[in-house]
């Protein structure tokens, strides 16, 4: 199905490469962090956030089965809600992990090329940036598919989740180190669950990280648990 | 054992906030029947076919179907109904064939059973042919026709029906109509069908009811209801007409000014036109009709021009009380 929407595709393979491209490649003939160049730096931050606009984003699907009467023809059949909700995670984070997959292919490759030095892909520290990457992914599709229950038209849908994206992904230290902080700045990151994801992939990618890597695995699945919870019973009370 | 009735509703009752969009609906309905829901917008009808297949629950009341209750059995309930919605219910990037295929699985079927349904139903709605194109390239009748066909691939003993020929051409709704006709003759399934379309209420339904305000107004056979209007009427152009001549003749019932011409209302129309001719004098023109279901659905509700409400979630009204300020 994936493949049908070609101009998806395409956007979330240019996207994340036009980051770590112009962000990248503009921002660290200037800036570097920890002897490392920014490109590398913001590397594990990219794959978050493809994760975050893939997943969230995947919650206008819902809003799109409402308008037209697809949702009603699903949620007619005899099986549980929950387990539609279950569904429409499954379907959500595959989604995202391919496009990840992808950026890993081309991490690789840059990483290979010699244009991001000191990244560490190796199966070790892809599988564990896979973990987190699942569990994330879990939760913010999650989050969009309770934010799709309750909204009736995509534009709606759209401006609210903006609203969410960009302070999660500018408050995650995906675009930069979270240590000396300015003191007003350090509550919203540390209170933003997708900055634990970026430090502990950073951590196995970049061997840079500011908490126990357990403890951001803690976290992240806490938040997607908690996600989890919220939408089961979002999608039961959801009205047509 | 008492008779059960395929659906019967007791005290149904819908409330959003301060409105009621269904008001203690009791209605039963036999197996085999096709039964139409009519009413103006926002009468509730929609709501009532919500609550009827366990998508919105009651606010009171309750309803069986098939036996079960929608409150207390909700799965089995859908497992014993089928339905076609108002608004386009199929997956445009799918083909027809992946659409009844995903219908498969969200009922449970076993692989081998789901094939030979599929082919079942798209044999019955001429569709096999172009199965394997995206329902994207389908015209609006054909994916009404495919999602009709996937209503009844779980054959189901209740097929709901939501405006099934709304924005059809008169070929396609002829298709339809002659296919639920057959349905509910060969298959003895009982259809509910929503429509505005009282030229299709009329020709498919055994009964119906036209509601309003959440209530029923009247319910009845559409041959009854047309009937109980009080005949057929004679609409006459002339001048000079003796209208007092008129009034004399026993059998007319009414005789009344419409748009400058004469409007009689009798019954048996046809046997009493020569003695009314003769009764007249010379006229222009003469107009013998008998009232349709229009007639009957306007007596009942009024000529007043509905509003529809618009719902909105949360997320909607938050937004609408921003753009307020």
């Amino acid at each position: 199905m994936f493949l049908r929407e070609r101009s998806r595709v395409i956007s979330s393979i240019i996207n994340p490469l036009l980051w770590l491209l112009i962000i990248g490649g503009g921002l660290g003939s200037a800036v570097s962090f920890g002897g490392i160049n920014y490109q590398t730096f913001i590397y594990p931050g990219i794959l978050i956030q493809t994760a975050l606009f893939s997943s969230i984003f995947f919650g206008v699907y819902i809003v799109w089965d409402k308008k037209i009467d697809f949702m009603k023809e699903v949620l007619v059949a005899p099986m549980r809600r929950t387990s539609i909700f279950f569904g429409k995670i499954i379907g959500g984070s595959t989604d995202t992990l391919l496009q990840i997959l992808i950026l890993f292919v081309i991490g690789f490759a840059f990483m290979v090329g010699g244009i991001m030095p000191g990244l560490h892909l190796t199966v070790l520290s892809v599988l564990v940036s896979l973990g987190f990457l699942l569990v994330t992914t879990i939760g913010l599709v999650a989050i969009g598919l309770i934010i799709g229950s309750q909204m009736e038209s995509p534009e709606g849908f759209q401006l609210i989740i903006s609203f969410l994206i960009f302070p999660m992904f500018f408050l995650s230290g995906a675009l930069f180190p979270i240590t000396n902080l300015p003191s007003w700045l350090s509550p919203f990151i540390f209170f933003n669950p997708v900055t634990y994801a970026v430090d502990g992939m950073r951590g196995v990618m970049l061997n840079i990280s500011k908490f126990n890597i357990f403890l951001d695995f803690g976290v992240v699945c806490l938040f997607s648990i908690i996600m989890i919870l919220i939408g089961t019973y979002a999608f039961k009370k959801m009205k047509l | 054992m008492s008779f059960m009735y395929v659906i019967e509703t007791k005290n149904l009752t819908k409330k959003y906030n301060d409105l009621v969009a269904v008001d203690n609906l009791n209605l039963q309905i036999e197996e085999g029947e096709i039964f139409g829901l009519l009413g103006p917008n926002g009468a509730g009808k929609t709501t009532t076919l919500l609550m009827l297949t366990t998508l919105n629950p009651p606010t009171s009341g309750t309803a069986t179907i098939n036996t079960f209750d929608i409150v207390k059995h909700p799965d089995k309930v859908r497992k014993s109904i089928g339905i076609v919605f108002q608004d386009p219910s199929s997956d445009e990037i799918l083909t027809g064939y992946e659409n009844l295929k995903l219908h498969g699985w969200l009922y449970d079927m076993p692989a081998d059973l789901r094939e030979d349904r599929i082919k079942e139903v798209l044999e019955l709605v001429d569709l096999t042919d172009r199965k394997n194109d995206r329902v994207k390239k389908y015209s609006g009748g054909m994916r009404r026709r495919l999602e009709l066909a996937r209503g009844l691939m779980h054959h189901p003993k209740i097929l709901f029906l939501d405006e099934p020929t709304l924005g059809l051409d008169p070929q396609s709704r002829d298709y339809i109509w002659k296919y639920v006709l057959r349905l509910a003759k060969e298959k003895k399934i009982t259809i509910i069908i929503t429509t505005h379309y009282m030229d299709e209420a009329d020709k498919l339904c055994n009964r119906l009811a036209i509601i309003d305000h959440g209530k029923i107004v009247v319910l009845g056979a559409p041959k009854d209801l047309k009937k109980e209007l009080g005949g057929d009427i004679i609409r006459l152009k002339a001048e000079n007409l003796d209208v007092e001549g008129l009034k004399k003749l026993q059998y007319v019932k009414n005789v009344s000014n419409c748009d400058g011409e004469v409007c009689l209302t009798l019954e048996n129309a046809n046997e009493h036109l020569q003695e009314i001719l003769k009764a007249v004098g010379k006229v222009d023109s003469v107009e013998i009709r008998s009232p349709t279901l229009d007639d009957v659905f306007l007596h009942y509700t009024g000529r007043g021009i509905r509003e529809d409400r618009p719902e909105g979630g949360w997320g909607e009204k938050a937004m609408n009380a921003r753009s307020r300020t």
